[in-house]
């Protein structure tokens, strides 16, 4: 590459950047990169490209493929067209974990935001001790799920002086028998998850926050506007595009939800918590259905994708 | 620019300037109330681990008894070996996710070539492709690796080939080198360096806070993995440590204070790396969420 300094410099900037159009340059320079840029690049993207391929675009092809098929091994497969899905789409057992499915991709992406945002306006602001309590709120969400998840069992012993029993004694509750009981074991899983996944919330709607124009405050403010007034006017909007991104990211998080379940309660008990991945988990490895496993596969892909293509698109038009 | 009594916009709510003596005490039962809510649980886990407690009635914020009884009952129930594996995995694994990040993001943030949109796509594609949506095939991809066909169940390296890419990082990455201006690589160049010169003696030492985001996420994002160890290992001693709590649990000699020893041993490797790299992981955290 020369090292002619182009005459405007924000060509350069331009150039780094793949999305943007391409400046005009000298033919000389071009011909000698076409030709060194591409190479390059190749070899240096081979290695994750390799691996993408290897164990996410291979896995997925074999999904949609194993999904058409009766998979059976050392028989030979045997083509069903459209059966499991048929399936997947009729079976009670299916239908109900495709309802648990969506009431915790549900519950909890609301829950943990409006915790979130409550957490976040309370510890929101600069002092030393603030930062101390934030940081140590936010320790649930670095801690392995496989840990949480032996935590909360223990919190949850069902006994009355179990430790959330406890608790909820003091406030004149309980005691509920949480993760034994098909009434009670859906709600104590999403609780969980929302104590788990609030304090992600909190951090990037701190963030949110932090960016938010001060001078719109003062502006209001001096309009008269009250505390509850401004955050209904000013504070909420400026987090909008903030809260759009946590949704999208728990519609992905949400629907995949498969080792909190696999360690609480296994779906149990009785199926009150069996979701799509601890059931397709179950046929695929334990029973061997693997046509129909990777079917439902495939159909939680296809929901995630369209979830986030539909977030992606209300982000779009709100922006346009 | 009105800045009358500073902080007065210090928040959108104005919580954390309450004064006085009622606005300190409302402010710190506050805090209390979520410190208890949030990190209590986890101190149980902490005060459990060197504590005699017989069942799960007794977990408390305060030690009783205290002992290590419970750490050694845990390595003799192989928990050295699970944090072995462990280490193993994560330490492989974010040495391959970096440098295979690094790599692509050099060519993503500096070279021109046909398809990279398409590349780009692919990449953000695969961050829609979790483990868990692919555990059935990805099983059977891992017993019969495509074109080498390599058995990587019952092996460690089962678990550290597949997180050796990770979109998010390779994004974080390519985000912050096309930062970096052209021309310090091309006084490099002149001087007759080699691209991989270019990249590991100018782009990269200017990498650091970018490398240190990746690499704090890479920790966790492998440390937390669930449900690869689960599909690959075939018996106990590839179990990492998170994978090998459940057969602990469920193991009628072992008792709660061992699983909780086990379970401090599985949480404080992410938690210290977490709390000593804070700045960078924060970082991570907003700039991978605008990426989605």
């Amino acid at each position: 590459m020369t090292s002619t300094a182009t005459a405007d410099p924000r060509e350069e900037p331009g150039r780094a950047g793949p999305q943007r159009p391409r400046p005009a340059r000298a033919p000389g320079r071009l011909r000698r990169t076409r030709f060194r840029d591409p190479a390059a690049a190749l070899l240096l993207l081979l290695p994750a490209l390799v691996i993408f391929t290897l164990f996410k675009f291979i896995p997925m092809g074999r999904a949609v493929q194993m999904s058409l098929f009766e998979v059976r091994p050392y028989l030979g497969d045997r083509w069903v067209g459209m059966d499991n899905y048929r399936h997947v789409l009729t079976d009670p057992d299916f239908l109900d974990a495709m309802w648990h499915t969506a009431v915790i991709a549900v519950t909890q992406t609301a829950g943990a935001m409006l915790l979130g945002l409550a957490i976040a306006l309370l510890l929101e602001g600069t002092a030393r001790h603030l930062w101390l309590v934030r940081t140590a709120v936010f320790l649930p969400t670095i801690v392995t799920m496989a840990v949480v998840a032996e935590v909360w069992r223990v919190l949850y012993y069902p006994a009355p002086d179990g430790v959330v029993n406890s608790v909820l004694a003091w406030i004149g509750l309980g005691p509920s028998q949480f993760l034994n009981s098909a009434d009670t074991s859906l709600s104590s899983v999403i609780a969980v998850g929302i104590w788990r996944h609030a304090p992600y919330d909190m951090m990037i709607i701190l963030a949110g926050l932090a960016g938010v124009d001060r001078t719109l405050y003062e502006a209001a403010s001096a309009d008269g506007a009250n505390t509850w007034q401004r955050l209904r006017h000013v504070t909420l909007p400026a987090l909008r595009p903030v809260f759009i991104i946590l949704l999208t990211l728990a519609a992905i998080r949400g629907m995949r939800v498969f080792t909190e379940i696999f360690l609480l309660t296994n779906g149990g008990p009785n199926g009150s918590t069996e979701v799509l991945m601890t059931l397709i988990y179950k046929l695929g490895l334990e029973r061997n259905e693997l046509g129909i496993a990777a079917a439902g596969s495939v159909v939680l892909l296809a929901v995630t994708v369209v979830l986030t293509l539909a977030v992606q698109a209300v982000r779009a038009r709100r922006r346009a | 620019m009105m800045r009358q009594g500073k902080g007065r916009f210090d928040s959108a709510l104005g919580f954390s300037e309450l004064t006085g003596p009622i606005g300190w005490a409302v402010r710190g039962a506050v805090y209390a109330l979520l410190l208890v809510v949030f990190a209590g649980p986890l101190m149980a886990v902490v005060v459990g681990a060197f504590s005699r407690v017989p069942d799960p009635t007794r977990l408390s914020l305060v030690p009783d008894q205290f002992t290590l009884d419970n750490f050694t009952r845990a390595f003799e129930r192989d928990v050295l070996l699970y944090l072995l594996n462990s280490f193993i995995v994560v330490g492989g694994g974010l040495l391959l996710q970096v440098t295979v990040s690094v790599l692509a993001a050099y060519a993503l943030a500096r070279k021109k070539f046909p398809g990279v949109h398409l590349v780009l796509l692919l990449i953000l594609s695969t961050m829609m492709l979790p483990e868990e949506i692919l555990a059935i095939p990805l099983s059977l991809v891992l017993a019969d690796v495509p074109v080498i066909h390599v058995n990587l169940i019952g092996t460690l390296v089962g678990m550290i080939v597949p997180v050796a890419a990770w979109g998010f990082s390779i994004l974080v990455m390519t985000e912050f080198m096309k930062e970096i201006p052209v021309e310090l690589e091309q006084a490099a160049r002149i001087d007759g360096a080699g691209e991989l010169r270019v990249l590991a003696q100018i782009i990269l030492p200017l990498s650091r806070p970018a490398l240190g985001v990746i690499g704090i996420f890479g920790f966790t994002m492998i440390w937390d993995q669930y449900m690869l160890p689960l599909l690959v290992a075939r018996d106990a001693s590839q179990f990492t440590l998170p994978l090998a709590l459940r057969t602990l649990r469920s193991d009628d000699q072992v008792g709660l204070g061992v699983l909780l020893a086990a379970s401090l041993l599985a949480l404080l490797p992410s938690v210290l790396a977490f709390l000593a790299m804070q700045r960078q992981f924060m970082k991570g955290l907003t700039s991978g969420a605008v990426k989605g």
